[in-house]
């Protein structure tokens, strides 16, 4: 679904993705873990066609898209929902999720408005009930679910999450773990950029591992999770004193 | 049949995707963690972030069997050695040992690639696994071993050595399926000849058989002696073990698990990569090797890769039965001659056994070379003329097909010293 060879992007002078080719299979859920400033988010910036790639090659459903603009990636399927979740917060909760199926506008699809809200309203029933309300007012779970539900409506195959777990009480993380979860059964499929690697490696299927810019590790999420190096540095084993014991 | 039908029937662009995400990660991977290889990367000014497909692999340097010895015995490791759960030595068939670690995951990949390679050559966890490989620092034993465990089989750990012991409890525990150097498999079968006991009484069906290069009439003659399906398998403990590559039932090329090694066969020479399907040095990179990862390994075993898919479904790419050793590459009179093309030959030829020797020597500068055969006993107590005329019989067609003359010695049977490991073939007394 998602072949990415070689990427390299920045800011200005600053190099941040030196060398990084991975994938994304139909039906996955995969996780790229790493420390802060290691390039996650700039990978995922770039695949959305924020950043422009600098060399290499992103392509998703057989088409090139390193160089498209935004909105035609997010026409092509593939949906960020972005670090920090920045909803519109002076604007309603269905308002926010509207702007969200702006591409349906674009393929002259909006008659699927309706249905589109619905499911996203089944997958969140507490956004049904906070429909007129404006996004600022919500809980930090809360505009996470919008965040997603508005990623949703523009009926994406590819979903990119950018840190959805940061900054939220640790049994909301359980939910938003469960609702990634639930979006693959559904038949979705799942690119999840995450500091909480060992959250984020339990519902995926494969893991990559990101340091300043490379990919040091891959394989399967099992692996990951019983790899030393990513217990000590990811998922805060101290091994040594572990073995002193 | 296979044991991982997604990774061995993985269409091969896909495949090409996944090895270079491994490749880069490896390469990562090594530079950071492998003072060895930075240290060669960085003096030869190579940037491993130039490293951008699977043919920019050609701009890296080699690993030799010395660069190992070099750094004996964790100067290659890339991980600390508390995170190593296991620790191999090379076999040292032709020198010092060399040692390889393994992590707690290379245990586990380990043991799916040479499961793979036993569902391959026909074996389930019904059959009763008779593994006469040494057990000890030597991979053979233990990497069967556990991947033999990881598809189910009942295994017999009964390691090498003691043949009388291995026919006895091959017939009383019902053995199915015997692992061992293909010349033990033969020793085996002879003694099981001599001792008079009839194939039917035993319940053999499958040999997988390696360690050693052996050629296409031995295994005719391992099926037809033990009434088995007889599969190559292949594998080196600088790189992993057993479980490299292996022979399915088609039993036409050994399916290399391409996924995790990236092969190349180049010209043991001039170093550049022969042209596809030309013989050839192997050469191997490691993919997702934790402990101790190899890159561009000279394995100095010969062989080809063979592009065309296989009945069997497997979209791994399959490597010619391995054809000798660069190291046993002989030259004589400036021809390169290999031990496999004289076995080749023996084996052909009516009234020789399965067992012979070359010895190399000097007379004055001109090489000498004497292949020793083991004739079948009746030709002995013949008239001279036959044994003459055995012996020009082999001499010809040795000329014929090594391009040199060589002398031809007929020896008794079993005068020549049986290995229960792997053979010796050949005995160089030049000094140079």
């Amino acid at each position: 679904m998602l072949k990415i060879r070689n990427l390299e992007a920045g800011y200005g002078k600053l190099k941040v993705l030196r060398r990084v080719s991975m994938h994304v299979a139909p039906g996955e859920i995969v996780t790229i873990i790493g420390a802060n400033g290691a390039g996650k988010t700039t990978l995922l910036n770039t695949i959305s066609g924020l950043i422009r790639a600098r060399a290499g090659e992103i392509v998703f459903d057989g088409k090139e898209v390193g160089r498209m603009p935004a909105e035609k990636v997010v026409l092509l399927g593939c949906s960020l929902v972005p670090e920090g979740r920045q909803v519109f917060s002076s604007m309603t909760v269905k308002e926010n999720l509207i702007l969200g199926a702006y591409v349906q506008y674009r393929r002259n699809k909006k008659d699927l408005l309706p249905a589109g809200l619905a499911k996203v309203y089944g997958l969140f029933p507490v956004l049904k009930d906070r429909e007129r309300q404006l996004a600022g007012t919500l809980s930090g779970g809360e505009q996470q679910m919008l965040a997603i539900g508005r990623a949703l409506m523009g009926e994406p195959r590819l979903i990119m999450m950018d840190e959805p777990s940061m900054g939220l009480a640790p049994l909301i993380v359980k939910d938003i773990f469960a609702i990634v979860r639930r979006l693959r059964e559904e038949g979705n499929t799942v690119l999840l950029v995450e500091q909480n690697a060992k959250a984020a490696l339990r519902i995926a299927d494969r893991g990559y591992v990101i340091e300043t810019g490379r990919i040091i590790l891959q394989g399967t999420a099992e692996d990951m999770l019983a790899n030393k190096d990513v217990q000590r540095a990811y998922l805060g084993r101290d091994l040594d004193a572990e073995t002193m014991v | 049949m296979y044991w991982e039908p997604e990774n061995e029937t993985m269409k091969r662009d896909e495949r090409e995707q996944l090895q270079l995400e491994r490749l880069e990660a490896t390469l990562n991977r090594v530079h950071m963690n492998v003072p060895f290889y930075r240290k060669k990367f960085d003096s030869l000014g190579i940037d491993t972030d130039d490293i951008r497909s699977l043919d920019d692999i050609r701009k890296l340097p080699f690993t030799t069997k010395n660069d190992l010895r070099d750094n004996y015995p964790y100067g290659l490791f890339a991980v600390p050695l508390r995170e190593v759960v296991r620790i191999h030595a090379s076999s040292g068939t032709t020198g010092m040992s060399t040692v390889v670690g393994y992590t707690k995951n290379d245990i586990k990949t380990w043991s799916n690639l040479v499961a793979r390679i036993l569902t391959a050559a026909g074996i389930t966890k019904d059959d009763v696994i008779q593994i006469a490989f040494g057990y000890g620092l030597f991979t053979g034993g233990f990497g069967l071993h556990y991947g033999a465990e990881r598809i189910g089989a009942s295994v017999i750990p009964i390691s090498s050595g003691n043949t009388a012991r291995q026919i006895k409890i091959m017939q009383d525990f019902r053995t199915t399926a015997l692992i061992c150097t293909p010349s033990y498999a033969l020793l085996i079968a002879d003694t099981i000849a001599e001792m008079g006991i009839g194939i039917n009484s035993f319940s053999l069906k499958y040999g997988l058989f390696g360690a050693e290069p052996w050629s296409e009439a031995m295994r005719k003659e391992i099926q037809d002696k033990l009434k088995i399906v007889a599969t190559d398998n292949y594998g080196l403990s600088e790189v992993m073990g057993p479980g490299v590559a292996g022979e399915c039932t088609e039993r036409n090329g050994l399916h290399i698990n391409e996924d995790h090694f990236l092969v190349e066969v180049i010209n043991p020479e001039t170093l550049e990569a022969v042209a596809p399907g030309e013989v050839g040095e192997l050469v191997i990179t490691t993919l997702t090797k934790e402990a101790f990862p190899v890159i561009r390994f000279r394995t100095r075993d010969l062989t080809r890769l063979i592009p065309e898919p296989c009945p069997c479904g497997r979209t791994l790419r399959r490597m010619h039965r391995v054809m000798g050793r660069t190291d046993d590459m002989l030259i004589i009179k400036g021809v390169n001659v290999f031990p496999s093309q004289i076995e080749h030959v023996l084996f052909d030829i009516e009234g020789t056994e399965p067992h012979y020797q070359i010895i190399v020597d000097r007379k004055g500068a001109m090489d000498d070379v004497t292949v020793k055969v083991e004739v079948s006993e009746p030709i002995f107590f013949d008239e001279m003329k036959k044994q003459n005329e055995l012996v020009d019989l082999i001499k010809r067609r040795l000329a014929s097909e090594l391009g040199i003359g060589v002398g031809v010695k007929l020896v008794e049977k079993k005068s020549i010293e049986r290995s229960e490991g792997k053979a010796k073939r050949v005995i160089d007394l030049r000094k140079i």
